[in-house]
């Protein structure tokens, strides 16, 4: 139990992954200004580790004026609420498919690896960008295109850990008792394989907070004035060299954020591992 | 009146090209309240003949019945209130994450017709009846010793009042202080219960201990079968003398005992021709090589040797 606390870098993750969940939760309460308004009067203001700076905007403007801290919170949530969102929906689909195919075995399992195999041969991002092409762009849209295509790590660590524990004799024992499939699936299997499907889905939630970014750099993901990471270092690609701070403040957010998550993951992954051992 | 019937049981795997027999054509039948054990070294297949018996694994060929019954025509609630298991490690057969109460009410929420107090007050009645405290049905698996794990497993098993439980090397996972106390709880619970067993192990003390009847099995065979006294006494088969020679004695500085059935371990992937146990026989003759043994019926059991 102790192994995975005792690493600083698990406390580090969980404070970073703390306070992005706070400020997702409490965005409209903790922003200083609207992040939609926009106020050209006050364009490409400098944050306050610059000279000239306007201490009502800590960490600036952007190039509409608009406060860049405000922005910076709200592209929290949004980030936030597009990796919980796409970790669900790949998470249903992919325990699922995993699960029925570890434990069935024989061809409802070849199926499931044909379905694996199948989906790790589409480019995501490249469907994904078709899928937005074609059907315009919104966070709903682009939630549940990348929920159907993250679904694989789940499904494959599902399906594995499954057959491990459809082996042990406590789930024979369930099946000598007369239990119904169905319960020996949510009872017995589900919870002694949860501790390593969480581990798979702070690195989904990363990741699809990382495609998000990518896909709204090219302008198809969410689209503008949602202040999403991704976007605003594509907003802000072109005052780079004059404004450097409009596109370091997101990438860094962006890094700290994912950085945060994965160090949480790890932990999670030795706490879990240490406790699978004692 | 027959509790276990099985007739011509064949069970094989398939490892690869390899085909691996693990039950081969075995039958024998045990009669309602009798302890038939099941002796025989590891990959010898007495597992894989619990399993066909619980009905975990499907027999390749052959006929299984219980109390009557064929197994195939039971459907698994039916199966459950007849035959249930106790398997070998309490530390495998227990689910990690459930509550010791919980684990001892599954097969009979499972059966879907018992109230939650009629399921409440079975399950204290039980824990009870194999000397767990009332305070132990809040425990984790993790929070208990294999002594009082292996109670448990036990207590799951007898809930539903089964009329036979299958045994499956049920002390072999613990301390040896503490097989006494399982084997005498296994015992007192089949007097009162009227259980019928099919005790599998490897301990010949055990299975003399607690079987009114002892089964050798050899490479997927039963090579001989016989009262346990009479088995115990006069045993008639090669590798059963051999077995009984193979008890290791307190004795220090003997080593342990020279069986004369040499260093290599049978492959059941490769099953000998003739006498499956030429090879490691030691009084083979040339034509245990090609002949193979049928079983000379002895007055209350038989044994498959051709120089018995």
């Amino acid at each position: 139990m102790k192994r995975g606390w005792r690493n600083i870098g698990t406390w580090v993750g969980a404070v970073i992954v703390g306070i992005a969940a706070f400020c997702a939760l409490f965005a409209p309460l903790l922003v200083p200004h609207d992040p939609f308004a926009q106020d050209l009067g006050k364009r490409l203001l400098v944050p306050f580790w610059m000279e000239g700076t306007d201490p009502s905007h800590l960490l600036g403007t952007d190039q509409l004026g608009r406060d860049y801290l405000s922005r910076l919170i709200y592209g929290c949530r949004i980030s936030m609420m597009i990796g919980v969102t796409v970790t669900i929906v790949s998470g249903i689909i992919g325990i699922t498919i995993g699960v029925l195919g570890g434990f069935m075995g024989g061809r409802v399992d070849d199926v499931v690896l044909f379905a694996v195999t199948t989906r790790l041969s589409l480019p995501v991002v490249l469907v994904a960008l078709a899928v937005v092409g074609l059907l315009g762009s919104s966070m709903t849209i682009l939630m549940f295109t990348l929920g159907l295509l993250l679904w694989e790590r789940f499904a494959v660590v599902a399906r594995s850990t499954t057959m491990q524990v459809r082996n042990l004799d406590f789930v024979a024992a369930a099946w000598c008792a007369g239990c119904s499939r169905f319960r020996i699936l949510a009872g017995e299997v589900l919870p002694n394989i949860a501790s390593h499907l969480v581990v798979v889905a702070t690195l989904e939630i990363a990741l699809a907070i990382l495609l998000e970014a990518a896909l709204s750099f090219l302008g198809l993901g969410v689209p503008p004035p949602l202040p999403s990471w991704g976007l605003m270092i594509a907003e802000a690609k072109d005052y780079m060299f004059f404004s450097p701070w409009v596109i370091v403040i997101p990438g860094i957010a962006l890094f700290v954020l994912v950085l945060g998550i994965n160090l949480l993951g790890d932990g999670l992954r030795d706490l879990f591992g240490a406790r699978s051992d004692a | 009146m027959t509790a276990i019937e099985v007739r011509n049981a064949r069970k094989t795997f398939k490892a690869g090209k390899r085909t691996v027999v693990a039950v081969d054509d075995v039958s024998f039948s045990v009669r309602e309240g009798g302890v038939l054990g099941i002796v025989g070294e590891s990959g010898c297949g007495k597992s894989t003949l619990a399993r066909l018996i619980l009905g975990l694994l499907p027999a390749d060929s052959g006929e299984i019945a219980i109390d009557g019954r064929r197994l195939v025509d039971l459907d698994r609630k039916a199966r459950a209130r007849l035959i249930q298991p106790v398997f070998q490690d309490p530390f495998a057969s227990l689910n990690p994450l459930a509550r010791v109460r919980d684990i001892v009410a599954m097969p009979l929420r499972a059966q879907a017709s018992f109230s939650k107090s009629e399921v409440a007050k079975t399950v204290e009645e039980m824990l009870t009846r194999v000397g767990l405290s009332r305070e132990m049905g809040g425990r984790l698996p993790a929070e208990l010793s294999g002594g009082q794990r292996q109670r448990v497993a036990i207590a799951r098993a007898l809930v539903l009042r089964p009329r036979i439980v299958v045994c499956d090397e049920p002390t072999s996972a613990l301390d040896v202080s503490v097989q006494a106390q399982i084997l005498n709880l296994l015992s007192e619970l089949r007097r009162d219960l009227g259980l019928t067993y099919l005790f599998i192990s490897h301990n010949l003390a055990v299975v003399e201990h607690v079987a009114s009847e002892v089964a050798v099995m050899y490479l997927g065979r039963l090579v001989e079968r016989e009262p346990t006294e009479m088995l115990f006494a006069r045993p008639e088969h090669p590798y059963t003398k051999a077995l009984l020679a193979s008890v290791l004695t307190p004795e220090p500085g003997l080593g342990v005992p020279d069986v004369g059935l040499g260093d290599t371990l049978p492959d059941p992937a490769n099953i000998p021709p003739g006498c499956r146990f030429h090879p490691r026989c030691p009084i083979a003759e040339p034509r245990c090589a090609t002949t193979t043994p049928a079983v000379k019926p002895r007055p209350e059991g038989g044994v498959e040797c051709l120089l018995a």
